[in-house]
């Protein structure tokens, strides 16, 4: 009897896990179970927002105030630099139409707070409490304050996963900002290296090198902090190179999503 | 007598239900990053109580499901855990009056053979999905699962003793 039930199980997981693994017929399915673990998440996270709230309910009114100084302060200092930007925002739009390339359009950004987080191995992946409900899409951008952070592989109706930089079957087109170098950096499985592929030993790279993003592959906009270049070492046929990501990924709070408007930096003679 | 076996087994749903909930939440709950990689199978762990202690409540159909239910919370692929958690189940059920017998010594040995099991199923998969594992650290959970079993496994008898479930 007992042999006929594990029978039974074996051959409906495998079902399960190749139905899952190669079409997209269980997302239904996976979106409503995932509702009902969501009060589970509720729950885990139920004493950080306690806290969150109690220190943000009993603090000193002095320390209140200092905050608020603080925080108006460093307003001022960003619309500051605001202003400047809408300028070199203008000046770059007119240069561009001036090369006939169209001009990326407006990003619209989301916050959304971590609800749980995988990090097993190699498996480098973060819940958010966004969902489909809130137009997050499959391959949409996710940065911190800092940089880059991964993408969206998965949305249910409440929640969505998304899969880190650092994961080992991620990878991301970057762009070296100093000398415009374009590549790929892939995950390995640890959270504080990035390696980079097929440069050759000769290239001009140091230690200390910004990575941005090229846009290349049409997901992640152009110009966003990656990485920083931590090892370089030239070897035969391509140099042995390995970044450090920039955001702060095994300190992820909150992180920020940002929904493009359908067309990135791209250059219409390439599409002629 | 009849009146107090119905209330005992009342009783000894939700005492299991309660205590899966609460390992589903204590595995689901963040730990420092460093201690991510020997986290134990916590709900696995329990489940394995309850499957020794009650073979004919906890079954491997029971497992399957709580597995599939691993498989939303941890986000992996679906079916997964469920395949690992019945197959473990299985020869739960297959040794479980043998096991009973012996000390909480011979028990976390017996554990800890069916937790490697598991991990080696479900990096079997995950090698198979795209994810090899490429040194032995994918077995450090195994080590996790020792240490806290006997814990469970005395907290876990005193609630059943106090409820007199068996």
């Amino acid at each position: 009897m007992s042999i006929l039930k594990i029978s039974f199980c074996i051959v409906l997981s495998i079902l399960i896990m190749t139905i899952d693994h190669y079409y997209q017929y269980l997302h239904s399915i996976r979106s409503v179970l995932s509702i009902a673990v969501y009060p589970f998440y509720y729950l885990i996270n139920l004493p950080n927002h306690t806290k969150d709230w109690l220190g943000k309910n009993l603090a000193e009114r002095i320390t209140i105030l200092q905050e608020n100084a603080k925080l108006h302060e460093n307003q001022i200092l960003l619309n500051v630099q605001l202003q400047k930007l809408a300028t070199l925002e203008a000046e770059n739009r007119r240069l561009r139409s001036l090369l006939e390339s169209v001009v990326h359009s407006s990003e619209h950004m989301l916050i959304a707070e971590l609800i749980a987080v995988n990090f097993d191995q190699y498996r480098h992946n973060i819940i958010l409490n966004r969902g489909e409900k809130h137009g997050i899409y499959i391959g949409q951008p996710v940065i911190d304050q800092l940089g880059i952070v991964g993408q969206i592989i998965r949305t249910n109706f409440l929640t969505s996963t998304a899969i880190l930089i650092t994961d080992i079957n991620h990878a991301i087109p970057i762009q070296i900002n100093r000398t415009g170098v374009r590549t790929l950096a892939l995950g390995t499985g640890d959270l504080k290296e990035l390696k980079l592929l097929h440069i050759p030993a000769n290239e001009d790279i140091k230690v200390g090198d910004l990575l941005v993003t090229s846009g290349l592959d049409g997901r992640f906009p152009r110009g966003y902090p990656v990485g920083i270049i931590t090892k370089f070492e030239p070897s035969s046929p391509f140099a042995n190179i390995i970044a450090k990501p920039i955001a702060n990924l095994d300190r992820l709070s909150e992180v920020i999503l940002i929904n493009i408007n359908k067309c990135l930096y791209y250059n219409e003679n390439y599409i002629k | 007598m009849n009146g107090n076996s119905y209330i005992s087994l009342y009783i000894s749903n939700w005492v299991i239900a309660i205590s899966l909930t609460i390992a589903f939440l204590l595995d689901r709950i963040p730990i420092p990053i460093f201690l991510e990689k020997i986290r134990p199978d916590l709900v696995l762990v329990v489940l394995l109580y309850w499957v020794i202690l009650l073979p004919h409540k906890i079954n491997i159909l029971t497992s399957w499901v709580i597995g599939l239910f691993l498989d939303i919370g941890r986000d992996t692929l679906l079916g997964q855990h469920a395949l690992a958690f019945s197959i473990v189940a299985y020869l739960a059920l297959k040794a479980c009056r043998h096991i009973r017998l012996t000390s909480i010594w011979q028990q976390t040995l017996f554990v800890a053979i069916l937790l490697i099991i598991k991990q080696i199923l479900i990096f079997w998969i995950n090698g198979i999905i795209g994810y090899p594992p490429r040194d032995w650290w994918y077995l450090a959970p195994t080590l996790g699962g020792i240490i806290i079993w006997p814990l469970i496994f005395i907290i876990l008898s005193d609630i059943s003793y106090y409820f007199q479930i068996n």
